[in-house]
């Protein structure tokens, strides 16, 4: 595959339209690029209340428990391949890595990107590691964690950008602190994905018994592995589909072993996370709230997304079929991004009369549109431009 | 029981004894689950070998 020497008319002809930019993708992608930018005029211009329905029942609303909580459990790819490629020496996922953490970059930048909208005085954020009550909160380990992760992420990525910029020493420089890199992510992703379940143990009166527990933290992390898997899974198909032609032979030739490899690991976490949630409801005796509609609700999760998604990763990985552990991928994810908002909102406040309960407003919802726009748009241009879905042809013998 | 815990012992005594049956059902479950997994595969290319393009 040849590689285009980085210069200034080449990067003039990234940006100059041409009659093949306009495709039903690109028409749409603008038009929601359009009205998310009205919308972000609009949130700072007038504020939270101008655009959201938060109030003092429900602070956190949907760009917590969408951006933030998915996003972060949904850019768990980036650890779960970097740690079992480079720390369990699986090298057989090595072509699966740099896509996983061009996603998990993506992904905690456009976590931080949308807390922005989110948080009442954005340029405060950095005021916990400045300004701050006490170094025990929860939050302060969330934010401490996810700032230094995104550090060690963008540093992952690097790489790929430096080798498409033609800076070898760079790039050597930077590839040679992988493991370290890799080791650092893997302790900071405990960390922070279990925290973000541990901020939820403050309101044990607020979440229903059946999501509330104890264990909050262990089901955070066990579930941020399952969304890693499955991320890898279902971001390599959408890969493989429209950006066929970037791969290179050993992406293409890997990518089934990566499929079942993950479908395999995927499956045994899910069982893991199945019988740890039924733990869970046995420890604290809370069998008789499975009757009730919460109960119904949670039985859709815990048997529909988790259970289902399970033996259909467990059959796919036995039989060699691609689809079926594709499509337990697409179960799986939509579990965690389930599971996520019925902690976040939909199990949360549920004493309240419906008409004190919170719905995001359109608006909201738009924002959280436009972020996951952005980042499609950012994933493509990266990977139809860099050394992401195959080897720079000075380099294939680097690992 | 009815249902009722009178005292923590007798809610502890349930919900342990509840939670050990099953962990040791779950510790059945996982090898039933982890050999209908595996007993088709083959022994693939060792992760220890030279990896080749």
């Amino acid at each position: 595959m040849s590689q285009p020497v980085v210069t200034v008319d080449y990067l003039k002809t990234l940006f100059t339209p041409d009659k093949s930019w306009l495709t039903p993708f690109n028409i749409v992608a603008s038009i929601i690029l359009v009205l998310g930018g009205l919308v972000t005029l609009l949130r700072f211009t007038g504020g939270l209340a101008a655009v959201t329905n938060l109030s003092d029942y429900q602070p956190w609303g949907f760009w917590i428990g969408f951006d933030l909580l998915c996003g972060v459990a949904l850019a768990a790819g980036g650890y779960v391949t970097s740690a079992s490629c480079y720390i369990f020496g699986l090298k057989r996922y090595h072509s699966a890595v740099r896509p996983a953490i061009l996603t998990a970059f993506l992904g905690y930048a456009l976590v931080v990107f949308a807390l922005h909208y989110d948080v009442g005085r954005p340029w405060r954020l950095p005021y916990p590691f400045i300004i701050q009550s006490g170094t025990t909160s929860v939050l302060f380990e969330v934010g401490g964690c996810v700032a230094l992760y995104l550090t060690v992420l963008f540093i992952e990525f690097t790489p790929a950008a430096l080798e498409w910029l033609g800076l070898k020493k760079a790039r050597n420089l930077v590839a040679g602190l992988t493991l370290m890199l890799t080791i650092f992510g893997v302790i900071l992703s405990t960390l922070h994905q279990s925290s973000l379940g541990a901020l939820f143990l403050i309101a044990p009166s607020k979440l229903h018994p059946l999501w509330y527990s104890s264990y909050l933290p262990v089901y955070f992390f066990v579930s941020s592995i399952i969304a890693g898997l499955s991320m890898v899974i279902f971001e390599g198909n959408l890969s493989h589909k429209y950006l066929h032609h970037k791969m290179d032979k050993t992406h293409l030739e890997e990518h089934d072993n990566v499929v079942f490899g993950f479908g395999k690991s995927a499956s045994f976490v899910l069982l893991g996370y199945f019988i740890i949630k039924i733990i869970g409801i046995a420890m604290d005796n809370n069998w008789h709230y499975l009757a009730s509609g919460y109960g119904l609700w949670f039985l859709v999760e815990l048997l529909g997304f988790v259970l289902l998604p399970c033996l259909m990763y467990a059959a796919g990985a036995r039989e060699k079929n691609l689809k079926t552990i594709t499509k337990a991928s697409t179960i799986a994810v939509c579990g965690i991004v389930l599971n996520r908002l019925n902690i976040s909102l939909i199990a949360f406040n549920y004493h309240l009369p419906w008409k004190d309960r919170y719905f995001p407003s359109w608006m909201e919802i738009m924002i959280s549109v436009f972020v996951i726009t952005i980042g499609v748009l950012v994933f493509r241009f990266i990977s139809t431009h860099m050394p992401i879905l195959y080897e720079h042809p000075d380099y294939k013998d680097a690992h | 029981m009815d249902g009722i815990f009178y005292t923590l012992q007798d809610f502890m005594t349930f919900t342990k004894g509840s939670a050990y049956l099953l962990i040791i059902a779950a510790l059945l479950g996982i090898l039933a689950f982890w050999r209908f997994l595996t007993e088709r595969e083959t022994p693939s290319v060792r992760d220890d070998e030279p990896h080749h393009h």
